[in-house]
């Protein structure tokens, strides 16, 4: 008999299973997968070179561009770091803000991670149904913003503007809604035989495993590690919301697929108790030297136009010194490791993506499963190629 | 699980201050934030025992990243970003190191250190010995030069793009069509040093 060789196959970049350009050298034994190498940089931009060129206002809207899916958790890394350079305050109503808007990009994100990674298996239906809700999320971020994707609505010193009137009672609306949609796709999906049979016990990552590859995020909670910042490192206004962290026992892209559905349930929990106790006032920190001048103001003074110029021109300094700060971004830990020359551009702005762990442990997860299980671990990770190659 | 706030950062500081002692090390907190510089060979040691020692458990590496500061002897410092999800902090390992200086891999004792090293190799160019697969990660194939060392510009040395005569892709040195713009803003007020800006004729005599 002759002696059957392994197989090399290369999976995209252009495959719409690898969630965007990722190129996958694969070699198979038949059609189990032997070994995995991602090859990732076909999106690379060169943010943090950017970024260096810049000063810190212009330097915001690039966060929009990493992870294309979840915008405004990236521009709230962002803004916590300079903030914490700054040394300062964010006035009430801006944390509650931007706890709100938190949340909806977390939903925002796991409607997309669930649905597509439903589609990758082979579930059109969900889909079709949930990306109309996505549709009237992005609206909100519309409305408050002025754009659908790249906001650029949070700021160092709170948030852009205050919201419109009547956004609250619409998001009102949306949250009395949106739990019945979450319990169709639940229905649909949970005791679906071929979805079970397709993410059950595929993928499996332990605890320890999970932790030493860096895993954070979801998939590190479905691996049963309950860990988010949100609640152990409370950033904004989280320490005072009550809120449940789902967390799995198996670690397998089915409960990962669980825990961002429960995550969706709390992220609607969060803004509904955030809706009822947010303040009025100001939303953005009245700190002239940060925060440009009311455009009322700027028609009759100045003092406020030469503000207003400088600002959009030069920027604002920031104190010499490094931080890493981290929100619990839908996928996991985003992170900016923020160094400051004193100058009004930074000197180092590293960008830590959660994806990047997650890649990079695809091989890890992939040995021994069949070529159709990779796209189903692909999909369970929820990867986004914009904060990956960056 | 302790919250992390200043009182209980200042206990971790003293607590890693009478715990590691077998070689020699600066710590300090900043910003409620923790540093500790060691020199490139007690690395590994250093993570052993802060991954190992059960009081400080940081079983997670976050992250690994570079900072090159040309003008600077020891030009790059590289940053090690550690977790402890049972205790609930941060600490971060930094050494710098010369120009041309290797530092040993430790992707054996975190593997999620595998792809940071490469893409600080990829970037910066430090080398690290022992590294089992130190490919370039985030460039194009073919790449040449450390894109984010403080010396390579901007827009970079080449570009790429279609030929449809030759009907392949062709590299060739960057042409552009506006110049980039880079506005010096920084305000004469702000960083003046000894001499008033336009008065530089009073220092020649």
């Amino acid at each position: 008999m002759r002696k059957r060789e392994n197989y090399s196959l290369n999976f995209g970049p252009q495959h719409p299973a690898a969630h965007g350009v990722l190129r996958l050298v694969l070699e198979l034994d038949g059609e189990i997968v032997e070994r995995a190498d991602p090859h990732i940089g076909l999106l690379h931009r060169g943010t943090e070179k950017l970024i260096e060129n810049k000063t810190y206002i212009q330097a915001l809207p690039y966060f929009d561009r990493l992870d294309y899916v979840s915008p405004m958790c990236q521009e709230h890394a962002f803004s916590l770091a300079v903030e914490k350079l700054l040394d300062i305050k964010v006035p009430l109503r801006g944390q509650y803000i931007r706890v709100i808007f938190s949340e909806i990009t977390r939903i925002l994100n796991h409607i997309l991670n669930l649905t597509t990674f439903a589609l990758d298996v082979g579930a059109m239906t969900p889909f079709l149904w949930l990306f109309e809700e996505r549709e009237v999320l992005m609206e909100f971020y519309e409305r408050v913003s002025g754009s659908r994707l790249h906001s650029a609505y949070f700021r160092p010193g709170g948030v852009h503007r205050d919201l419109p009137d009547g956004l609250l009672n619409d998001i009102k609306r949306f949250c009395e809604r949106f739990p019945k949609q979450i319990d169709d796709l639940e229905r649909l999906l949970e005791t679906n035989r071929i979805f079970r049979q397709r993410s059950v016990d595929i993928g499996k990552i332990s605890k320890e495993d999970a932790l030493n590859r860096g895993f954070s995020g979801p998939c590190l909670r479905a691996s049963g590690v309950e860990w988010d910042l949100r609640r152990n490192e409370p950033y904004d206004c989280y320490s005072e919301i009550d809120f449940k962290i789902p967390i799995g026992t198996n670690g397998d892209c089915f409960e990962r697929f669980l825990v961002r559905i429960e995550e969706m349930r709390q992220s609607i929990s969060i803004i509904e108790q955030c809706i009822k106790i947010i303040p009025n006032g100001i939303c953005i920190s009245d700190d002239p030297r940060i925060v440009p001048p009311k455009r009322a103001l700027m028609k009759s003074s100045m003092e406020s136009l030469i503000n207003h110029f400088k600002l959009f021109t030069e920027g604002f300094h920031v104190p010499i010194g490094e931080t890493y700060t981290c929100v619990e971004a839908p996928k996991g830990e985003f992170g900016v490791y923020l160094v400051s020359d004193g100058t009004n551009k930074p000197y180092r702005c590293k960008i830590r993506a959660p994806g990047f762990a997650f890649l990079q442990a695809t091989e890890f997860l992939s040995k021994g499963h069949m070529l159709s299980d990779l796209v189903a671990i692909i999909g369970s990770l929820d990867i986004v190629f914009g904060e990956i190659d960056r | 699980m302790k919250k992390l706030d200043e009182t209980y950062v200042k206990e971790i500081y003293q607590l890693i201050k009478s715990l590691l002692n077998f070689c020699k090390y600066d710590i300090e907190l900043k910003k409620g934030e923790l540093s500790l510089y060691c020199s490139s060979n007690d690395l590994t040691k250093i993570l052993l025992f802060l991954r190992d020692n059960p009081s400080l458990n940081m079983e997670c590496l976050v992250d690994v990243t570079a900072v090159d500061y040309p003008n600077d002897d020891l030009r790059f410092l590289v940053v090690y970003n550690l977790l402890s999800i049972s205790k609930n902090f941060r600490i971060k390992v930094k050494i710098k190191l010369q120009d041309q200086d290797t530092i040993d891999t430790i992707s054996d004792i975190y593997p999620c250190a595998n792809w940071c090293e490469r893409e600080i190799w990829d970037l910066f160019g430090i080398r690290f010995k022992g590294h089992p697969d130190l490919r370039r990660i985030l460039t194009d194939y073919d790449f040449e030069g450390h894109p984010l060392r403080k010396d390579f510009p901007l827009s970079g040395f080449t570009q790429v793009r279609y030929d449809s005569e030759l009907s392949r892709v062709v590299v060739e040195p960057v042409k552009l069509d506006q110049e980039y713009r880079n506005f010096d803003n920084l305000s004469p007020w702000e960083g003046m040093g000894k001499y008033l800006p336009g008065d530089e004729k009073s220092n020649q005599k």
